[in-house]
């Protein structure tokens, strides 16, 4: 079958990205480690779990802002931007992955050069990325000083709280961590999105981009008949 | 700006979905201290030179006065004394009624100093302190075995200023304080240190530099959480340890079986989890352990969500093969 590559993630995208799933991963197995610790079962020694985890955080806030500035200042920050209608999208979607996948439905969205993300993966990046990444990386900052935080607030420790949101924040990240990977096996082959996350090339398929044009003539049509 | 982010939206979209306000609000409780007492006439009389930095000294037959320096350990802080345990306790209920003499004669430095247990041994008023237990404890102590007969209660529990505060309401972190600062008056001051024993001082910021978040830990727990064995029978632990034998392992304190449950925090009601779901809730009130502050709730709601997705993963895969499988059959 013919095939079309483009190229989608830059190499300072990709190093990011690499670089942030090793961290993300030292965080998640450090800090369950922490979290779960055990005299008589211990992941890894709570000490070196300790140093691994303030190393990693630290690496991780500057990879984040790495990232940030990536996005405002090249073209790749327009793949982030949720546009008008996003909802009906988001839905369209979500009943793509719930149902039309395993009848074999044309993909909603697919890639194209304009196009890198679906909707859903548009909004889970963004609150990933901008909410919960922040959250994890400031309230571990501020662990890391605990003489910042502010000691009792409504009666509960202040320190307790700022654990309790980072370890929570922690979680999401870790759950969103399971998905994306499956999610690397959603693409036209089970190891199509791998490759492209490796070479940087995005490969689109003769029935995909068909698809595509169909979409889009669809929903030309649609736009117009209602404009008339 | 406004236009700098109509010309860049996804940094419109990364600052405000991000950057959470976190905390706020502050709230700080204050303990109460032990009321002071009055002192008494003839300890009044005593603190005139005791208490103060210099003293006046008259000849009696000359009438000429010299003024001299009072030693640092024979000096008393009338404030302090006052709010002490011991505070009601007139000069002479524990030292020599020579002292009433002036210039104080030879007889008085062949004082011997009371123990607790000259006082307390044996005694029901007290016997919830279990005494017995305490010098039990205190003679296998490091203290007792390497230094002997130059060490004693006092060394620690300066009989002029010590309080019994472990029980009182108030912040932690000024126990601790208080605590710690009984060990720092030797393993923190080379001079004191060397009145009793010949040996280097070891640097405690090297001695400790294992230990991560180091002064946090030294605000926040006391040396003997560490140093010293716990005993159920008594509040507060004597057996202060080699510094080999020490708690050195984390996970001792950062665990829903923390020992600082039987040391630190002993005199708060115990329970294994609080109402909200905490392990070792008391901590909480003070500060948070990684570790012993685990959340049962929490850990079940974590895990339930965890199998669930992956449930949902497996029955997606599973569904998609079947699918795929079928289109390739056909």
């Amino acid at each position: 079958m013919a095939t079309k590559k483009i190229y989608l993630y830059p190499l300072w995208l990709r190093i990011w990205h690499h670089v942030n799933a090793v961290l993300m991963l030292a965080l998640i197995l450090t800090g369950v480690s922490m979290q779960y610790s055990n005299p008589d079962y211990p992941l890894i020694r709570f000490d070196i779990a300790v140093s691994v985890h303030n190393i990693s955080g630290i690496l991780l806030t500057l990879s984040y802002f790495y990232f940030f500035l990536g996005i405002l200042f090249t073209s790749i920050g327009r793949h982030y931007v949720m546009k008008q209608g996003f909802f009906k999208a988001f839905f369209l979607q979500a009943k793509y992955y719930l149902f039309g996948i395993f009848r074999g439905d044309p993909h909603p969205f697919p890639v194209n050069a304009e196009r890198k993300f679906n909707p859903i993966q548009q909004i889970t990046y963004n609150v990933i990325q901008h909410a919960i990444t922040p959250v994890t990386f400031i309230t571990g900052w501020a662990l890391l000083y605990p003489e910042t935080i502010i000691l009792n607030v409504f009666g509960y420790s202040g320190i307790m709280l700022t654990s309790l949101l980072h370890v929570a924040a922690g979680f999401l990240i870790s759950v969103f961590l399971v998905i994306h990977l499956y999610f690397i096996t959603v693409g036209h082959s089970v190891t199509s999105n791998l490759k492209s996350m490796i070479t940087g090339y995005h490969e689109i398929h003769e029935d995909e981009e068909k698809d595509s044009i169909e979409n889009e003539e669809k929903s030309t049509s649609e736009n117009t008949g209602k404009s008339n | 700006m406004k236009h700098w982010l109509r010309k860049r939206p996804a940094g419109w979209v990364a600052l405000t979905t991000g950057f959470i306000p976190l905390l706020f609000a502050i709230f700080l409780s204050f303990g109460s201290e032990k009321p002071a007492v009055t002192i008494d006439g003839e300890s009044k009389q005593c603190l005139v030179c005791h208490g103060s930095h210099r003293y006046e000294l008259t000849d009696t037959l000359t009438g000429e006065t010299v003024t001299m320096k009072m030693h640092s350990e024979l000096q008393i802080d009338p404030v302090e004394y006052s709010k002490a345990t011991h505070g009601a306790f007139k000069c002479t209920d524990c030292h020599s009624i020579d002292y009433h003499i002036h210039p104080h004669p030879v007889s008085t430095k062949f004082e011997v100093n009371y123990t607790c247990m000259d006082c307390h041994g044996g005694d029901e008023t007290y016997a919830s302190f279990n005494f017995e237990t305490i010098e039990e404890e205190y003679l296998k102590s490091i203290h007792a075995t390497e230094l002997g007969s130059e060490f004693s209660c006092w060394s620690c529990h300066n009989p002029h200023t010590y309080r019994l505060s472990d029980k009182e309401p108030g912040q932690l972190i000024n126990r601790v304080a208080r605590n710690n600062s009984a060990c720092l008056h030797c393993h923190g001051d080379i001079n004191n240190y060397a009145v009793l024993i010949e040996k280097e001082l070891p640097d405690l910021i090297i001695s400790h530099d294992w230990l991560p978040n180091q002064s946090l830990h030294f605000r926040k727990v006391r040396c003997i959480d560490c140093h010293a064995a716990n005993n159920d029978s008594i509040m507060v632990a004597h057996l202060v340890l080699p510094a080999s034998e020490s708690v050195k392992n984390c996970v001792e304190c950062h665990s829903t079986n923390s020992i600082l449950m039987g040391s630190l925090y002993k005199h708060q009601a115990a329970e294994k989890r609080n109402k909200l779901g905490f392990y070792n809730g008391v901590i909480m009130n003070e500060a948070y352990v990684i570790g012993a502050n685990r959340n049962y709730y929490l850990n079940i709601a974590s895990v339930v969500i965890f199998i669930m997705v992956l449930i949902g993963i497996a029955i997606h895969a599973t569904l998609r093969y079947i699918h795929r499988h079928g289109k390739h059959g056909n």
